[in-house]
């Protein structure tokens, strides 16, 4: 069990810099996120884009910027819990318990929520019928290659992800690829392996085909796959493998109880609180008259918070508003030395 | 101003104005349409502004480039139909188009 000041869910920029405003009112976090890295959108949708209105920097990557902003709290020591989800909470005494997909407990009087669009999860195969099979023969991912060895594999997707495994797994199980329409997105390298393989009949190309339906029962034996002519193909398989990518999903923070706007968390502008004492919700989840979904508006939410964190979890305190560039207090927090 | 109408899966439809130099996905969006959710905000990231334009529309509208191809093969139930809104800006030679909504965008 982990006792904290505030619990951050999301990693991105916002949930970063909000380390850094509580940290220098002396305040100790830990983030939770669910992807394997931090930074979020920025890391995960566009690593090398540049951004252009992050307030005195001219030009950066969201790559620059989460690191910038990683070595900005790395003074306040704060642990950031990768690939885990919050799952649930709990109320009680002005205290918030959390529960995490890998069964970490958290007790805080502040949760901020700088969830940005939700946790990213895996895209799935829009067949209902397949979810039943989900863990045992149809997967978004690969931890385990082992169980994918001397199988009749059917992977659906035209991206690198898909690609690659296609090329990995064909090498000791038979495999069809599957895709919608008849380009795939690869690098050079891996797109020149896939026609090798295909010409010496290692791989099957199944293109522009959809999954259409799947066997009744209890195991996977077959799917079918049908194209935009309406023309069906019966592809016997034992594994069904899905890359699409990533989608972001609100999950289990719709069921806090927390009023929501649309799939935006409502918050009052004064201290980013939600109808919920103790839990804020920065950057682009929240929503407010006039909200901008812009990273400096997640910076100023999340210094306004932090202020509202500071009281409840200092109850016998006072808040004294301070400079960093005179205050010793948040020099010393830094780390900084004279 | 340019109309657009979307057609949701139920057959709901709603014929809106959109100022030129918006996008489809923006037209929907500050008019409540629902069916579109547009989580990435017009970056081409996300592939749920996805709709299926019209048959007779097709080829009138300036081709998907690459990228937004890349990004259909993600969106939920894609065909030769398929766009992401977010990258069909309204002007008025587009008056009159019309685009279906897909049953869900996830």
């Amino acid at each position: 069990m982990i006792k904290t000041d505030v619990v951050i869910i999301g990693a991105g920029p916002v949930g970063l810099f909000a380390v850094h405003q509580l940290g220098i009112k002396g305040l100790k976090s830990e983030v939770i996120d669910n992807l394997d890295k931090a930074g979020g959108q920025c890391i995960e949708l566009y690593p090398d884009k540049p951004i252009y209105d992050i307030p005195a920097v001219p030009e950066c990557s969201g790559k620059s910027l989460t690191d910038n902003l990683l070595e900005q709290i790395k003074p306040f020591g704060s642990k950031i819990h990768l690939n885990e989800r919050v799952q649930e909470i709990k109320e009680g005494k002005g205290l918030w318990t959390l529960k995490t997909s890998n069964n970490k407990t958290f007790i805080t009087p502040n949760i901020v929520i700088a969830g940005g669009v939700g946790s990213f999860e895996p895209r799935k195969l829009p067949l209902k019928e397949l979810t039943k099979f989900e863990g045992k023969s149809v997967f978004y991912s690969v931890n385990d290659k082992t169980l994918f060895k001397n199988k009749k594999i059917s992977i659906f997707g035209g991206g690198d992800s898909a690609l690659d495994w296609a090329l990995e797994l064909s090498k000791y199980s038979k495999v069809t690829l599957i895709h919608r329409r008849n380009e795939f997105r690869g690098a050079p390298h891996t797109l020149k392996e896939l026609e090798k393989l295909k010409a010496e009949e290692k791989i099957t190309i199944k293109t522009p085909f959809q999954i259409d339906t799947v066997n009744e029962g209890k195991e996977i034996k077959f799917i079918n796959i049908k194209n935009d002519d309406e023309k069906t193909e019966k592809i016997e398989t034992d594994i069904v493998l899905g890359f699409f990518g990533l989608i972001m999903q609100l999950g289990p923070i719709a069921e806090w109880g927390l009023n929501m706007d649309k799939k935006k968390i409502q918050v009052n502008t004064e201290n980013f609180q939600t109808n919920k004492p103790g839990i804020f919700a920065i950057g682009d989840i929240c929503s407010y008259p006039g909200k901008l979904k812009l990273i400096l508006s997640g910076f100023h939410e999340a210094a306004l918070a932090s202020v509202e964190c500071f009281k409840r979890a200092r109850p016998n305190e006072t808040y004294r508003f301070q400079f960093s560039t005179s205050s010793k207090e948040i020099q010393d927090r830094l780390g900084i030395k004279k | 101003m340019p109309k657009i109408t979307y057609i949701e899966q139920n057959g709901n439809s709603k014929t809106i104005e959109v100022d030129n130099g918006l996008t489809v996905m923006e037209g929907a969006v500050q008019n409540n349409i629902p069916g579109i959710d547009a989580d990435c905000g017009g970056g081409m990231a996300c592939a749920t502004c996805h709709v299926y334009v019209e048959d007779s529309w097709l080829n009138k509208l300036p081709k998907a480039e690459d990228a937004e191809q890349d990004m259909i093969d993600m969106a939920y139930k894609p065909n030769k139909n398929s766009r992401l809104s977010c990258q069909i800006v309204v002007s008025d030679e587009i008056n009159g188009l019309t685009v279906t909504t897909p049953e869900k965008q996830t």
